[in-house]
């Protein structure tokens, strides 16, 4: 099994429903969050061309922040998941800095935070909050290994990209072009 | 009261008057919640509702956590206005809740040392002086000069206090300063009005055309759904906007016009379809009137002379004309929604519709369904007593053609300068903040200085309520019941809203507020509940079914009783005069309008200074939203649009801070930062609407960029309809702080 999230950058209407039902969800204090949205243009007036694009923790095949965990609180999950323990977290904030995406964050209560994949949803069966709740359906979650997934077809039938591959995390969300 | 009085009351003043603001639990962090807690699954409940952070009313459901407290909300999945999935401003609703800026108690405007306050009161002792008021207007011009402004369902219990009280003078802003033009603009071609929500059939669109309509910045829940799935589908979209909008960024055909020219693209799309014989022939001969005279109006309106007023050249008119026929009649000319622009807008959007008749899409399949309604009985009561006058009597005549009363009207009917014998005294304000939804709010200053009595309805201390008598606290719709959402659809449905939690404060449902009013008044009889659940009941109970049944559903889907669209050999009437489609309308030509439409060139901004548009933004509804904890989180202040040439000529650098200037010389209250950005032309600039907060007690959002109301001081009213077109506005870069920058 190999978790995947495919946001579709020609659906998105960066509306940020994404980030509200993931703060909603996961209890995530105001002022922080989990995912975000980025907007970016291209040429000039009147020839312009805008992405716009939900961005999270990648939970990435080769990821530098469970590498440089020195307590083993950042680890993997059954299906690719980069997963923080609460409780092994001494909050050094090691990951915060490893991360090329900028996708964790130092919660208040001491300990570092950051996209989960709904793995609590995933137990239950249901999708994670921000892809259950995007209004335009931009964002597909599912199985790579599965070939008959949505997200395995996608992949196969669109053309698509990751953040910052040069790096070499192998990221696991990826973004239809 | 005299004039002196009615000073907008610096809010820092209430602080010193004592309200509850010490209270350290009032003021508590808001939304921070241990999440190292796990939650307990089974003290989670969930209650249905209907949101209200806009006027989509999408079905969902509010999720309260094992202390009781709201959690989440999410989208109801048998409801036809969220498919299960909320917009972001009804997903952030919890923060309406959870705003420690809210109204929590009645205020009243009282007179100390000198100095104007608000002192907390009572609802007993705001309801006692509230009726004697209003008996006074009474005895004094009659119930009838007690106007009522109103929006959202807080309101709707108002209206009823009104007719009981006996006054029609019922309105809302949202007709004239918004939706209005389309109404008459539609229903004068197809006899039929657009409301809400507007019955498009994005879901089988081949082909979308958006005229300054910004789908994915307005966040109108199905219709984002469905132009998404449009997108998938591959549909052409054709967006027409000065700016690259997100919609326009999705779209096969982007027209950049210049702004107030749309008029003259509308014509030359029409000289294309018909001199190219594109229209749907066999349509148009079963249903139309006016062909012929269509024809010689447009004749001259070639692509080429559209080309020279628009900048959009011929190639692309026609070129766009003819993709739209292609797809016809699955093409959907999008009728917008606010649409009060150049003053000469439901002509605009009679263009509109009259392209779709040529497209033969009303009635079609991928253009108009014909929605239906659920029928719900009313709750029984006495009846309402007559009333000698009401706002059209005013009017005499003026207007004829509005559906709906016109809020600035009512504006008018207030001033001193009302010399017409309906007058109006009182008003009470329900949920619109008549400061930033009205323009000239100059002159609404004026008719408000002129009135015995202003009652303030709102859950948050919007700037209209500093202006008030007495303020009452709603509590937000997460919190009361409210009557059943019934909208026309796809099919007929009803919604119901309980509250999921405790009113918080002193705050009160507006349905409580009515009834302890009207005993006040005498009127309780037309109130003839205890709990406002009652009443829906009743109602369920009629149709079938019942509260209880609804607090597990949510939602009541029904069966349509009539064709969605117009069928193959079926005759279809048409609500106009005629009961034909009317290129040639009669009703305008009898009230002294152009029968087809016109292009009449609008002022062009004088040198140095720029078109001032506005719009939304998917994370905010107007000024309702702003100071929002969850979603001003996502979107704090706005800021300008400026083309990076026009950034140039004014050394105006990308984050700077600049205030704008005019035409008219009003320079505004905050500065506003600049964003430079190739997603807008030159000749106009652009902002989100329902910024620059000026009232104190809106802690996050006070000060954070700019109103655009405050700019439009010139207001170019419709003659058709009496609407407030607000986009003739011109305004200049003023780059060191001005000197009497007002701070209230
Ligand atoms: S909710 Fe969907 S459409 Fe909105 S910003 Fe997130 S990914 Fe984009
Ligand atoms: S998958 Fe869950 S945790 Fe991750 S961004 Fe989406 S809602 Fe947040
Ligand atoms: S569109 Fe959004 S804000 Fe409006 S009613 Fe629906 S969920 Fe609420």
């Amino acid at each position: 099994m190999r978790y995947a999230m495919v946001i579709d950058t020609k659906k998105c209407v960066g509306c940020s429903d994404c980030v509200v039902a993931c703060q909603n969800e996961n209890r995530v204090p105001i002022g922080y969050c989990r995912d975000w949205v980025i907007e970016h243009a291209k040429g000039t007036f009147p020839n312009v061309s805008i992405e716009l694009r939900s961005e999270r923790c990648n939970h990435c095949e080769n990821s530098p922040c469970v590498r440089c965990c020195p307590t083993g609180a950042s680890h993997y999950e059954d299906g690719g998941l980069v997963k923080v323990t609460r409780q092994e977290c001494i909050g050094c904030g090691a990951c915060v800095q490893s991360c090329p995406y900028d996708a964790r964050y130092s919660h208040p209560d001491g300990f570092v935070d950051k996209c989960t994949f709904c793995h609590h949803r995933l137990q239950e069966g249901k999708l994670p909050s921000c892809v259950s709740v995007c209004p335009t359906e931009c964002m597909y979650f599912g199985d790579l290994d599965d070939k008959e997934s949505k997200v395995y077809q996608l992949l196969q039938n669109r053309n698509w990209k990751v953040l910052a591959p040069e790096v070499g995390t192998k990221p696991h969300v990826y973004y239809l072009i | 009261m005299n004039k002196s009085r009615r000073e907008f009351i610096k809010l820092s003043a209430i602080g010193a008057g004592g309200l509850v603001l010490a209270n350290p639990l009032l003021n508590a962090m808001i939304g921070q919640v241990n999440a190292a807690e796990p939650m307990d699954a089974s003290k989670i409940k969930r209650f249905p509702t209907y949101c209200e952070v806009c006027f989509w009313k999408c079905a969902g459901w509010v999720y309260t956590d094992e202390k009781g407290e709201i959690w989440k909300i999410e989208g109801n999945e048998d409801d036809p206005h969220s498919n299960g999935r909320f917009c972001p401003r009804g997903t952030g609703g919890l923060g309406m809740y959870n705003d420690p800026d809210r109204l929590k108690t009645p205020l009243m405007r009282v007179e100390e040392n000198g100095m104007q306050t608000f002192k907390e009161v009572s609802w007993d002792k705001a309801f006692r002086f509230i009726a004697e008021k209003m008996n006074k207007i009474k005895e004094e011009s009659g119930p009838e000069s007690l106007a009522l402004f109103k929006h959202g369902s807080g309101g709707a219990h108002f209206g009823k206090l009104f007719k009981a009280f006996g006054s029609k003078n019922i309105t809302a802003p949202s007709y004239a300063q918004c939706r209005g033009p389309r109404e008459v603009g539609f229903n004068t071609t197809f006899g039929s009005n657009i409301n809400s929500p507007e019955p498009v059939d994005l879901e089988n669109t081949k082909c979308l055309v958006l005229i300054g309509n910004h789908i994915g910045e307005n966040m109108h829940n199905s219709h984002v759904q469905e132009m998404s799935k449009a997108i998938d589908r591959g549909a052409t979209i054709i967006t027409v906007d000065p700016r690259l909008s997100t919609a326009a960024s999705k779209s096969k055909y982007w027209l950049p016009i210049k702004p107030a020219t749309d008029i003259a693209l509308l014509l030359a799309w029409m000289n294309v379809i018909v001199s190219e014989e594109l229209y749907d022939k066999k349509y148009i001969e079963q249903y139309a009137y006016g062909l012929e005279d269509l024809q010689a109006h447009i004749v001259d309106k070639t692509p080429e002379w559209a080309e020279k007023i628009t900048t959009i050249s011929a190639d692309v008119i026609r070129q766009t004309a003819r993709e739209m026929a292609f797809h016809a009649p699955a093409t959907l000319i999008h009728p917008g929604r606010h649409v009060t622009w150049y003053g000469d807008d439901t002509q605009r959007l009679r263009a509109m519709a009259m392209l779709n008749a040529l497209l033969g899409s009303w009635g079609r399949k991928g253009g108009f369904y014909f929605p239906e309604k659920a029928k719900v009985p009313s709750y029984p009561h006495p009846g309402y007593p007559p009333v000698n006058w009401t706002w059209k009597d005013h009017l005499d005549g003026t207007y004829a053609l509005a559906g709906s009363s016109i809020a600035n009207v009512f504006v008018d009917m207030s001033h001193p300068d009302n010399e017409s014998d309906y007058k109006i005294k009182g008003w009470f304000v329900v949920g619109t903040n008549l400061i930033s939804t009205i323009p000239d709010t100059q002159r609404t200053l004026e008719a408000i200085q002129n009135l015995d009595l202003l009652v303030v309805v709102d859950t948050m201390p919007m700037e209209i309520t500093g202006y008030a008598d007495v303020i009452l606290p709603e509590c937000t719709y997460l919190e009361r019941y409210d009557d059943m959402r019934v909208s026309p659809n796809r099919f007929p449905n009803v919604a119901v809203r309980v509250p999921a939690v405790k009113p918080k404060y002193l705050s009160k449902p507006s349905d409580w507020i009515v009834r302890k009013l009207a005993k006040k008044l005498k009127l309780s009889k037309h109130f003839n509940y205890e709990s406002y659940g009652e009443v829906i009941d009743w109602q369920l109970k009629q149709m079938g079914s019942s509260l209880a049944e609804m607090r597990e559903k949510g939602v009541l889907k029904m069966e349509r009783k009539t064709p969605m669209f117009i069928e193959e050999d079926d005759y279809h009437e048409f609500g106009t005069s005629t009961g034909m489609i009317e290129l040639y309308s009669l009703d305008l030509e009898m009230e002294g309008f152009d029968p087809i439409p016109n292009y009449t060139p609008h002022p062009e901004p004088p040198q140095g200074f720029y078109r001032l548009n506005y719009g939304r933004a998917p994370m905010h509804t107007f000024g309702r939203t702003a100071n929002n904890p969850n979603l001003n989180e996502l979107m704090s202040e706005n800021c300008l649009w400026v083309n990076p040439f026009v950034a140039a000529d004014n050394n105006l650098e990308n984050g700077q801070e600049v205030w704008l200037k005019n035409q008219d010389g009003v320079v505004s209250d905050f500065p506003i930062k600049v964003r430079v950005t190739e997603r807008i032309g030159k000749d106009n600039v652009y902002m989100v609407h329902g910024f620059g907060r000026a009232n104190k007690k809106l802690k996050r959002s006070f000060g954070k960029g700019i109103s655009d109301t405050q700019l439009v001081t010139n207001v170019m009213v419709d003659p058709v309809m009496g609407g407030t077109g607000m986009r003739g506005n011109f305004v200049s870069f003023v780059t060191d702080k001005p000197e009497s920058e007002v701070i209230s």
